[in-house]
């Protein structure tokens, strides 16, 4: 009798600990989502109303007509989706051709390219900003995409996978003349989805949220990405709060969507790279 | 059978130009530009940056606000890996109890945090830490604690800024250690309990032994990604009150590019650089020692 009543109050100790920590957790969001639906009168009174009185979308009008968050908005959704893009397949062809071909040196040009998993990107930052900057390059597209599409992570990722597709399949292939482009596209790819998966998910993510890179190529206002310009309000609109935090739902909601439906792959790709290491 | 070198240029050549490009060879620019004084007048005209030997690293060695930014970056690494390691341990351990329930819902909003976007957050954390109108010291006052001026005191703001640097990785972290875990096979906890191990005794001889490598991954992760500490303080507060959250990385960007001293910013990096690799292997030395 005595050992079930304890166990119950530890339960509920469990409980409690998870609980609370989950609170600390998801309360900043609610906070941020219901802040930027409150009219100024009703920011700055507390206790905070989780759901306000008067619901506004006044902050949002406000963001996209007269600072023009559109802009930013559709640049990181052009940025974002061509660095996945590119580089989904630029790694998955290196991935296979580390992971199948056989040629010289291949095994010292995998471990070269491995090594750069260990520099930090502020290595690479000034010689490429003054690169892009001879070339003309500031402030546009391309500067912002081509440096996010070389990933030796994501070569080293698709590799791995690569390298657990039979032989065999290839070789009856090749039996039946099949081309590489073809034994690529039609076999390798297809079978690599989960792989794929994995990765355009995180590089996706990754350069949504990519800060510091844009912030040194991006200087024209009509170039800018998301975080950048949130950053930006922050030092423009320091007293607004609800446009600040309007931008801010703009920035995080996307990703936060996006991670709802698809965090079964989210986790099982964290679980991999982990285990991997 | 050899593969035809016209295929091999096609499959790797893309990926191979682009990281010798944006990757390997700016790895050695970095080095040899940290030896240079290339500053403001360079940017147009390269040839105007010369060689200075080693000036440059001697002058972070008396700069000392190259050295505040150090100790605050290790400040900032000594405590929050600590306090990342047991609370997101803790997660994982109550999240893989048989009994515990809800445990999709605890997993996915422990993991938000870590794919939120830290700048964003940053600002709505600001807003959280703000002294008179911000939810945490209204919840303090609940208590009757008056809560500090968060952000604005220089004894406060890097407890802040670690605050925030904790709140995104516990997820994450916990994400791995339960994979982890998972791993471990049933028959250690069964033949612990046969002889009449507390739970207490099976989490610290059975579990932190067997979670060894998952450890070394996480810690040698948040050695180099806490070492790169960054847009935490950039948002919260651009480095003050008085420098106590300059970091190493707000210390190279303000150097490198709000005064384009891109020579001596380099140096900053190299210097990084190679601190990230010294502590890299060394916890990897410890762990085979282990």
């Amino acid at each position: 009798m005595r050992k079930r009543k304890s166990s119950w109050l530890q339960e509920i100790a469990v409980h409690g600990f998870l609980f609370i920590m989950a609170a600390i957790m998801i309360l900043p969001f609610l906070w941020m989502i219901s802040t930027s639906f409150k009219t100024p009168a009703e920011i700055f009174v507390l206790p905070p109303r989780w759901i306000p009185k008067e619901p506004a979308l006044e902050n949002y009008r406000e963001l996209f007509a007269s600072i023009n968050f559109g802009r930013p908005f559709m640049n990181t959704v052009i940025v974002a989706s061509s660095i996945t893009f590119l580089s989904l397949l630029i790694s998955s062809m290196a991935g296979y051709a580390f992971a199948k071909f056989r040629f010289k040196g291949r095994d010292k040009l995998f471990f070269l390219i491995l090594a750069t998993l260990m520099v930090p990107g502020q290595m690479t930052m000034i010689p490429v900003f003054l690169l892009l900057r001879q070339l003309g390059l500031l402030n546009t597209y391309a500067g912002l995409i081509l440096p996010g599409v070389a990933s030796a992570f994501n070569i080293f990722f698709m590799r791995q996978f690569i390298m657990t597709i039979p032989n065999e399949l290839i070789e009856a292939a090749k039996m039946d003349g099949a081309r590489e482009s073809f034994i690529f596209f039609r076999i390798i790819l297809p079978l690599s989805k989960p792989a794929l998966t994995t990765i355009a998910i995180f590089t996706f993510t990754g350069s949504w949220n990519s800060f510091l890179w844009p912030l040194i190529i991006a200087q024209d206002e009509r170039m800018y990405t998301l975080p950048v310009a949130v950053s930006v309000l922050a030092g423009q609109y320091g007293e607004n709060l609800g446009i600040q935090m309007a931008g801010s739902c703009v920035v995080i909601t996307p990703i936060l969507v996006f991670f709802l439906f698809a965090q079964r792959y989210f986790i099982k790709g964290i679980a991999l790279t982990g285990l991997k290491g | 059978m050899k593969t035809n070198w016209i295929w091999i240029l096609t499959f790797v050549g893309p990926a191979l130009i682009l990281l010798m490009v944006f990757l390997i060879i700016p790895i050695f620019a970095s080095f040899y530009l940290s030896f240079t004084d290339f500053n403001v007048f360079a940017m147009t005209d390269w040839s105007r940056a010369k060689l200075v030997g080693l000036r440059n690293f001697i002058e972070l060695f008396k700069d000392e606000l190259f050295w505040k930014a150090l100790m605050n970056t290790f400040y900032c690494l000594v405590v929050a890996m600590p306090v990342t390691v047991v609370l997101s341990l803790t997660c994982a351990v109550l999240l893989n109890r048989e009994q515990t329930r809800f445990k999709s819902f605890f997993r996915t909003s422990f993991f938000l945090p870590f794919i939120t976007n830290t700048v964003a957050i940053a600002v709505v954390w600001s807003w959280i830490l703000n002294p008179s109108y911000g939810l945490l010291n209204w919840f303090l006052s609940l208590f009757g604690i008056k809560g500090p001026n968060w952000l604005g005191d220089p004894r406060w703001a890097m407890p802040s800024v670690i605050m925030l640097v904790v709140w995104k990785a516990v997820g994450y972290n916990a994400i791995l250690f339960l994979a982890g875990l998972q791993n471990m096979p049933d028959f250690l906890y069964e033949a612990a309990e046969l002889d009449g191990a507390t739970s207490w005794q099976k989490f610290w001889y059975i579990t932190l032994p067997m979670l060894r490598p998952t450890m070394v991954f996480v810690t040698t992760m948040m050695i180099i990604g806490y070492l790169q500490l960054f847009e935490e303080p950039y948002m919260l507060t651009q480095g003050g009150p008085l420098n106590s959250t300059l970091s190493i990385v707000l210390y190279l960007y303000r150097q490198g590019f709000k005064f384009f001293k891109l020579g001596y910013a380099s140096s900053i990096a190299v210097v990084l650089f190679l601190m990230i690799s010294a502590l890299t292997l060394l916890r990897l030395k410890l762990a085979e020692r282990e």
